[in-house]
């Protein structure tokens, strides 16, 4: 309840600040639309609006599925085959050196217009945070477990199993947090260089059409969107994984 | 009143001769003798630093050998490594394990858990008193507590040495002179190598009290008590041996 006000609070405020800034500067609708205008519009083009959110949802929920399902096996593998960890590492790296922007149009190219190019795009930006920071925690397991570990005679993927997975929970959830905050940016981005559907899309044609209006409609519901997704994995995320390793 | 007592496996006396270990320059072990007796409890006390910790890793194996040179060797002729249970400072326990399931981690472990070790695990929960404790996490716990489940989890591993880096220096005095009394009891039998800043713990539960000191590290045996532990402190004898002990501390 307490939450519920302060975000209600915080929300106000955002709206008065906003429609100070319009009555204050005097600036025309086409810069920046009034609070209300954008009400309107998303009441216009609700219809229109819900199924493009439809579409970016979907993309955001399976990158944000696949890239961590992925992230969380190259750590997997990583840390159980040092071999292998030594030859994944730098493409890992290498992944994320290059910029998003620039490979996503190649995405369109590979995948097509469709919804598996946005889920590329959320997949690259996600598994890189996801795999580093879960490979992070298995390879700081407490050495006093493993010393403890070791003297029990622990079996290698019973130790795993039992104590360095476990261990190395928390560390994959702070992960998936920022890993939940960049897979609708993922999408959009992917939407943005060649999409026909979804909140990206639309909110990119509504800019070419100096429908400042819808394009802010678009970006309030993404906003929402993002919010409400990360409220959801965080809170599943405590519970689920209760524990804090020192 | 204890029934769980250890006696199917005869306990080996431990051998360390000649031991050498340096950390870069800093000798810690130079051809160090230790005598460490079957089925006995022996202390060891000493300052922080001088190397106590380093002496029960290499016991327990924890220490791989390029690192050190000498000989570790038991009567029995099994590596000490294999036969040894570790007690360290602080408890060890996996807080996403409850207490039960803690205490049956080596099992897990090994995958060596079955329903006789489960019976055995809850009969020590019963005897240390722990009992109704079973399904709680360590979170829930408290420091004697949490020190008890370590006790079940380093009984059920049914070893004949263990070792033992004061694990009762983290609770109230109340809680260890309840957890030295709970442990004197069930670890009959074993040989155990208990390293201690407590000189009032060495003397209610050693049967050998070496004093460690210097660098590289001497072993002065200095006291060989035969009665039975845990001793009690109000006993006249108790008073006796505190000023022998003492007086070699320098106290």
């Amino acid at each position: 309840m307490k939450l519920f006000l302060r975000t209600l609070f915080l929300f106000i405020g955002i709206i008065a600040i906003w429609q100070m800034v319009i009555s204050i500067f005097n600036l025309p609708p086409y810069i920046l639309p009034t609070p209300l205008s954008v009400l309107f519009s998303l009441q216009n083009h609700f219809t229109l609006i819900l199924h493009e959110t439809g579409i970016t949802i979907a993309e955001t929920c399976l990158g944000l599925l696949l890239g961590v399902l992925l992230g969380t096996l190259a750590a997997l593998l990583m840390a159980s085959f040092k071999s292998i960890g030594f030859w994944i590492l730098p493409i890992l790296v290498i992944s994320q050196a290059i910029p998003t922007f620039a490979i996503a149009p190649l995405f369109v190219i590979w995948f097509g217009y469709g919804m598996t190019s946005k889920i590329a795009t959320a997949i690259i930006m996600i598994f890189f945070p996801v795999a580093s920071s879960f490979l992070d925690g298995l390879n700081r397991s407490h050495p006093g477990w493993l010393d403890l570990a070791k003297t029990m005679n622990a079996k290698k993927w019973r130790l795993f199993w039992y104590i360095r997975i476990p261990a190395a929970l928390p560390s994959l959830a702070s992960g998936v947090r920022v890993a939940t905050v960049a897979a609708p940016i993922g999408a959009v981005v992917g939407e943005w260089v060649g999409a026909s559907q979804g909140l990206g899309f639309l909110m990119l044609n509504a800019n070419a059409r100096m429908q400042i209006d819808l394009m802010f409609a678009g970006l309030w519901v993404l906003i929402i969107f993002s919010l409400g997704l990360y409220f959801l994995v965080d809170k599943s995320l405590k519970r689920l994984i209760p524990w804090q390793i020192n | 009143m204890m029934s769980y007592v250890f006696s199917h496996k005869i306990a080996p006396t431990i051998f360390l001769e000649n031991l050498c270990l340096s950390f870069g320059r800093d000798v810690l072990f130079h051809n160090m003798n230790l005598t460490i007796a079957s089925g006995k409890w022996t202390c060891l006390l000493g300052a922080s630093g001088v190397g106590k910790t380093t002496l029960l890793k290499l016991i327990a194996g924890l220490i791989p050998n390029p690192f050190f040179q000498g000989n570790i060797r038991c009567d029995n002729k099994i590596a000490s490594a294999q036969q040894v249970a570790y007690m360290a400072q602080t408890d060890l326990l996996q807080p996403w394990l409850t207490a039960l399931d803690n205490a049956l981690l080596g099992h897990r472990l090994r995958g060596s858990y079955s329903n006789t070790v489960l019976a055995q695990a809850k009969k020590l929960f019963a005897q240390v008193g722990l009992k109704g404790a079973e399904k709680k996490f360590p979170d829930q716990l408290s420091g004697g507590m949490r020190q008890r489940v370590a006790l079940v989890r380093t009984l059920l591993e049914e070893k004949s040495i263990v070792l033992m880096d004061e694990p009762f220096s983290a609770v109230d005095a109340i809680t260890r002179f309840q957890l030295q009394t709970l442990a004197a009891e069930l670890l009959q039998n074993r040989t155990v190598l208990l390293v201690t800043h407590d000189p009032l713990e060495a003397l209610r539960l050693g049967n050998d009290i070496y004093i460690l000191s210097g660098a590289p590290v001497k072993a002065d045996h200095v006291m060989q008590l035969e009665n039975a532990i845990p001793r009690s402190m109000d006993d006249p004898d108790f008073i006796k041996y505190q000023r022998t002990l003492f007086n070699a501390l320098n106290l």
